[in-house]
């Protein structure tokens, strides 16, 4: 009996050995395109206007928590990013305004730093003049350059900007609108209310962050994340695309990943190829970088060329969040796909892709340039349905086919008793 | 004799993985794993964790961290977060934890408090989310948890105003069990679902039309995905055929008195 079950036994084990292994990992899909050619930038500004001398940060001036923040940060700057420093009202001690508002400096340019340089023209910095950070922001822009990689500006301040304009929150809002990418994180030494109001606003404009720093510690560890986060982020840029207000005229799309704006209540439509046999994925995201009413949603559609709705992503919210996302996935289903032409070959299907948006601007919001939108295309291979399950699974269908060997063993041995009977007997 | 045993064993083995696993309890850090003390600020930027690797970071309140693990098929995912306070507040906050999939769709949490309130005197507060078990396979119209790519973002959803900016720490831990089989789902995705981050191009025309790929029938096209049905198939007829055996003999012994 061992004899005959052998063969039977090797085949199980070669069988579990397969479903053990299993279908191969899925390969490193993480791969992205080349390196970027340029390193990370970023730039810190710094006021040094005459509020700065208050002494109420640990017992300390704000100027000299600044300072040895500076300090630790220029020590454990991470190789290969690139940093520069400007000061805003760090030089003119005069009392017109007009001359005053236009004294911000870069003290330490955007480049492979001297550590020891940097700190000396740290170090000789008094607290001084007016608050131009409108303006400060603008050359900090300037400073930074264009490129095609994500920039930084760490804004450091303790007052509010008393030289607008321009004010700063729309220099924060013109600069994210311009093509190239920029993130203003602010910090706010010992805030007031209209210090952390304005300091939002620039940071929710460029989708940065807002921090206030109460003690020294806080603002050095502060201010090295966010360096940091400099060198982890700044890869990230999409391609700038603009939707048009129709399908038949919507930029055609590779996968990849885009940016546009988008006003309230308006349409953006984008066109994707899509091949038979080919699945058409597609993520949007809505970025709140202005106060709107607490309620909200997007509404990211496929259609085809003719309107007919193929699929919808929505999702909706309420309460303070940073962006609003949906997403859908579609393929041709199998039917629906054209018969190949007699060449052999297949044409495009063009899908159409609409993003809508649902949020209402509260009393005074600015309607114009739009929101920022992020969309995420990609095709890939369908994954057609499976087949029903030709086989089974679990312990009672080994207990049923038990039984059922069971009872044909008896039944064949019984009829074979039978017959062998009925057989000596004739 | 060997063969038999090895398959046996294999048999085991394979019985031992499909038998469902114990309800998860909270996830606790893989050994060795080392902690993470970054968290990305958009979905582009996420910080790439692995399930069972715990996350310490300094943040400020208001900030939005992101992070995101991968999830293959018949997991499920358990989110634990907790997020400390380190000085007064003036009111209490509401805090979230969002879980996304590649395609920026929300996911739902089957447990966990996904949004709760911290009270202004509260020292820390404690977030969770328990996901669906991740499926091989769903229709492209669904919003069925599958492999790939998800996002959690941690937020601060409503609090007073000036209480924005403040330090906390945010401890954050993904645990991942398997009960591989328990869904008994079909299929598998074509690709998982990972969002392509890199720049798009826009195109100048329709793209020309391409040569439509021959479906090739295979000789083996019509079996069944290879996979445990075919072990547990099998093993059931090796069964079904030692019962029949059995079967036949115990008529035959009844012959002999």
């Amino acid at each position: 009996m061992i004899n005959k079950r052998r063969p039977a036994a090797v085949l199980l084990g070669l069988l579990a050995a397969t479903a053990l292994i299993g279908p191969p990992p899925a390969a490193a899909d993480d791969e992205t395109a080349e390196p970027p050619a340029e390193p990370p930038k970023v730039e810190l500004v710094l006021d040094v206007s005459g509020s700065m001398r208050a002494r109420d940060i640990d017992g300390r001036s704000r100027i000299a928590v600044a300072q040895q923040a500076f300090n630790e940060v220029v020590d454990a700057l991470p190789d290969g990013t690139q940093l520069g420093i400007r000061v805003l009202g760090a030089t003119y001690r005069g009392k017109d305004k007009t001359q005053g508002c236009r004294d911000t400096q870069q003290i330490v340019p955007v480049g492979p730093v001297d550590r020891t340089q940097a700190k000396a023209a740290v170090a000789t910095l008094r607290p001084t003049g007016f608050t131009p950070v409108g303006l400060a922001l603008r050359s900090a822009a300037q400073d930074l350059g264009t490129g095609s990689t994500a920039r930084r500006i760490v804004l450091i301040t303790d007052g509010e900007d008393t030289c607008a304009p321009p004010d700063p929150c729309q220099v924060a809002r013109e600069l994210a609108a311009q093509g190239t990418r920029l993130v203003v994180d602010t910090l706010g030494l010992a805030p007031d209310e209209k210090v952390r109001r304005q300091l939002l606003c620039i940071a929710g404009a460029t989708g940065g962050t807002y921090t206030a720093a109460q003690s020294a510690d806080e603002l050095t560890g502060r201010i090295k994340q966010l360096v940091d986060r400099a060198r982890d982020t700044y890869t990230a840029t999409p391609t700038v695309v603009g939707g048009s207000a129709a399908c038949d005229d919507a930029p055609l799309l590779a996968p990849g990943v885009y940016t546009d704006r988008e006003a309230f209540a308006e349409h953006r439509w984008y066109r994707v190829p899509v091949r038979p046999g080919q699945e058409l994925r597609a993520s949007v995201s809505v970025a709140l970088d202005r106060p709107v009413n607490p309620d909200y949603g997007v509404l990211l559609r496929a259609t085809a060329p003719d309107g007919r709705e193929l699929v919808r992503g929505v999702d909706a919210g309420s309460g303070r969040t940073d962006v609003v996302s949906a997403g859908l996935r579609w393929s041709a289903a199998e039917e629906e796909s054209p018969e190949p032409a007699p060449s052999g070959v297949q044409p495009a299907r063009t899908v159409c892709l609409v993003v809508s948006n649902s949020f209402a601007p509260r009393a005074g919001t600015q309607v114009t340039p739009g929101m920022p939108v992020e969309l995420t295309v990609d095709v890939v291979a369908a994954s057609p349905a499976p087949d029903g399950p030709d086989l089974g699974r679990g312990w009672a269908l080994l207990l049923l086919l038990t039984l059922a060997g069971l009872v044909t063993g008896l039944v064949a041995g019984l009829l074979t008793r039978w017959w062998v009977a009925t057989w000596r007997e004739n | 004799m060997r063969t038999l045993i090895r398959s046996a064993a294999a048999l085991a083995a394979a019985g031992l993985a499909l038998t469902p696993a114990a309800a998860a309890a909270a996830p606790t850090p893989s050994p060795g794993a080392a902690t993470v003390t970054k968290a990305g600020t958009s979905f582009l930027t996420a910080t790439t964790i692995t399930p069972g690797q715990p996350v310490r970071v300094a943040a400020s309140t208001g900030d939005h961290l992101y992070w995101s693990f991968r999830a293959e098929a018949g997991q499920v995912h358990e989110v634990t977060a907790t997020v400390s306070f380190g000085t007064a507040r003036t009111g209490a906050s509401t805090w979230t934890v969002d879980v996304f999939d590649g395609l920026r769709r929300r996911q739902a949490c089957t447990a966990g408090a996904q949004t709760p309130t911290a009270a202004a005197t509260a020292a820390s507060v404690a977030l969770g989310c328990t996901l669906r078990r991740v499926r091989p396979w769903a229709e492209p119209w669904s919003g069925d948890p599958l492999p790939g790519t998800y996002y959690l973002r941690l937020s601060v959803t409503d609090l007073p105003e000036p209480d924005l900016g403040l330090p906390v720490d945010v401890d954050l831990l993904v645990g991942a069990a398997t009960g591989g089989g328990g869904s008994g789902d079909d299929g598998e995705l074509a690709a998982p679902l990972v969002a392509n981050t890199r720049a798009g191009t826009v195109l100048t025309a329709e793209p020309a039309p391409e040569a439509v790929a021959e479906d090739e029938v295979g000789l083996t096209g019509w079996l069944p995905e290879p996979g445990s049905r075919w072990v547990w198939t099998s093993a059931g007829g090796v069964l079904a055929a030692v019962a029949g055996v059995v079967g036949f003999a115990l008529t035959r012994r009844a012959r002999r008195p």
